[in-house]
């Protein structure tokens, strides 16, 4: 974290970071440029602690997902919530909606597709409940995605064309002090349901007969972890954009790590994907004079890192 | 404590596998569940244990019905040992024997030291303790089986439902599940297990259900049920019963299969 502070085009010295935290600590004036503070408090300030917020959100939402999926290949967007979210995004930009209109349309219309995937499957109950939900989840993704794909037809080439690609990309760069305050709350709201039914997290990831038979009523706890872990992921998006590999990759890591128990798995995912959105975040300002975007940056260093995981751990998950 | 099957019809919403079922079952009996593959034994297990919901008929126990009982009432009377499963995640032996205890743990609680006292219980009397460690995904298919087992007992049941507990065992580990199956009985729990071995049904079983094409073909003790005639019915093999003396004192029947004669019977195409 120091070091995603110091980063960037407007390097700042740690003595000088150091400086500054003891001097608002202790109410001090200091002498140093107030270019270093504003750089410091308002721009990487908000970015690296939401760069902390999401990546663990995104992560322990994983976490979750995997568990309850029984499958160690989900991510966070299996029931559709990236693809809702890109929607209501480039919905919002398309209409040329403020920032604050496109982050709310994007979580509306996250929550919306994952709340469409859900009742799909609790319509069709003769099924294995967990096939449905993921079949319903593709059909309703690609659904989302033919429709942002027509937007993008629509849309205006030359100014809102771009504004779409980036945000689907992914990116930290625009957040603000507003945007993690709007986002908090959310998150925390579905992270501490997944606290709570810790112990029933590890029992789901038995078969669902197993489950039941073990006492867990299974329809009530799936419905509480899909919209916890939907609620965190659908606000980490809405202000992000869509930031892939964290919720597949980085849970794998943790379990390697901790093992499959949820009560150590969670709290180890939400440190090892903050650190690791915090780390690639800061390469992405730093490496290059143009920032690169962050889902391309976390596909690039997350995909070769997953086959090494593969290759290289035999009690992955097999 | 006392369990009643009513006249109890079973299967799926679009296919009924069984019906008019009907037994009852008490503290320290072993009911053996013998039948042929297909047979609807499994089904009619989760039918019991509400898995699966009764098309007509109901189960009770002391006379109340389970129907509208929740997961966790239920699981704190059935203990269920399904057949062999393969986890997804590499929970260790004892971690999985630990979820057994989920019924007594609040839903928002992590188990006890009470808890985790009473699985390791579990694990020593099946004799797997050495295992506790090891990942339930890299152990052998017997030894999961017995994990299982474990799993049910730390449920701490009244009613113990084993689901062919015998199938992927070898010769010693089967032996030494029916001893435990018969300690159980001891203790006042009710076992109800299916089987495809008559042998077995003859060394622990209190009582023989046979059940074929769904419907009980018979029920009582061992002897008056499993019979030439019924397993020439049932399974349309030709066998042989007979006593012997067993090693610990007592006469045990056993099944003696004729082959050359169930294949001539079977009119099984030459090979």
């Amino acid at each position: 974290m120091l070091v995603a502070f110091s980063v960037g085009r407007y390097p700042v010295t740690p003595r000088q970071l150091t400086a500054l935290l003891w001097a608002r600590l202790a109410g001090a004036p200091t002498s140093l440029p107030p270019a270093v503070e504003a750089v410091v408090f308002r721009v990487r300030g908000p970015r690296v602690l939401s760069a902390v917020a999401i990546g663990a959100t995104l992560a322990a939402a994983g976490s979750a997902y995997q568990g309850l999926f029984r499958n160690p290949l989900v991510s966070p967007d299996i029931l559709g919530v990236s693809s809702g979210a890109a929607l209501g995004a480039t919905l919002g930009i398309y209409f040329s909606w403020g920032v604050v209109g496109i982050q709310g349309l994007a979580f509306a219309l996250g929550l919306a597709a994952v709340a469409t995937v859900y009742a799909v499957g609790a319509a069709l109950r003769r099924h294995d409940p967990i096939l449905v939900l993921v079949l319903a989840g593709i059909v309703v993704g690609t659904l989302l995605g033919s429709c942002i794909s027509l937007i993008k037809y629509l849309a205006d080439p030359y100014n809102q064309l771009p504004a779409i690609t980036f945000w689907l990309l992914g990116s930290l760069s625009s957040i603000t002090v507003a945007d993690l305050a709007a986002i908090l709350p959310a998150a925390l709201v579905g992270l501490v349901p997944l606290w709570l039914l810790r112990w029933r997290m590890n029992v789901m990831t038995l078969s669902e007969e197993e489950a039941l038979a073990l006492g867990v009523d299974t329809r009530r706890v799936r419905l509480v972890v899909v919209a916890a872990a939907t609620l965190m992921t659908a606000a980490a998006v809405s202000v992000s954009g869509v930031i892939g590999w964290i919720g597949l990759l980085i849970p794998h890591f943790a379990r390697l790590l901790v093992g499959p128990d949820f009560s150590r798995l969670l709290p180890a995912a939400m440190l090892l994907g903050a650190g690791y959105l915090v780390a690639v975040d800061t390469l992405a300002r730093a490496i290059a004079p143009l920032e690169i975007p962050l889902g391309v940056l976390t596909a690039f260093i997350g995909a070769p890192f997953f086959i090494w995981l593969l290759a290289a751990s035999r009690r992955g998950w097999q | 404590m006392r369990l009643d099957v009513d006249d109890l019809a079973y299967g799926y919403p679009d296919k009924e596998v069984g019906r008019d079922v009907s037994f009852s079952l008490a503290g320290g009996e072993v009911l053996c569940l013998l039948g042929p593959n297909g047979g609807g034994k499994t089904t009619l297990f989760k039918t019991i244990l509400r898995l699966l919901v009764p098309r007509r008929g109901r189960v009770a126990i002391d006379g109340e019905s389970v129907g509208d009982w929740s997961r966790g009432r239920l699981a704190r009377v059935f203990g269920y040992v399904p057949q062999a499963q393969f986890g997804v995640f590499p929970f260790t032996v004892a971690e999985i024997v630990l979820m057994g205890r989920t019924a007594h743990v609040g839903p928002f609680a992590t188990p006890s030291r009470h808890d985790r006292a009473v699985a390791d219980e579990m694990l020593r009397a099946l004799g797997i303790g050495h295992l506790a460690a090891q990942p339930y995904t890299e152990i052998s298919g017997g030894e999961r089986q017995l994990t299982l087992i474990a799993r049910a007992l730390a449920q701490q049941p009244v009613i113990l439902v084993m689901d062919e507990p015998t199938a992927s065992l070898d010769f010693g580990n089967q032996v030494r599940v029916l001893g435990e199956i018969e300690q159980l009985a001891c203790r006042g729990i009710a076992v109800m297990l299916s089987t495809h071995d008559p042998d077995h049904a003859f060394l622990c079983a209190h009582r023989v259900a046979l059940l074929h094409r769904g419907r009980l073909a018979g029920l009582g003790p061992p002897r008056e049920v499993i019979t030439r005639e019924s397993l020439r019915e049932v399974y349309g093999v030709e066998v042989t019963i007979t006593e012997v003396a067993g090693a610990d004192g007592r006469t045990a029947r056993v099944c003696v299969p004729a082959i050359s004669a169930s294949a001539a019977d079977r009119s099984l195409p030459p090979r």
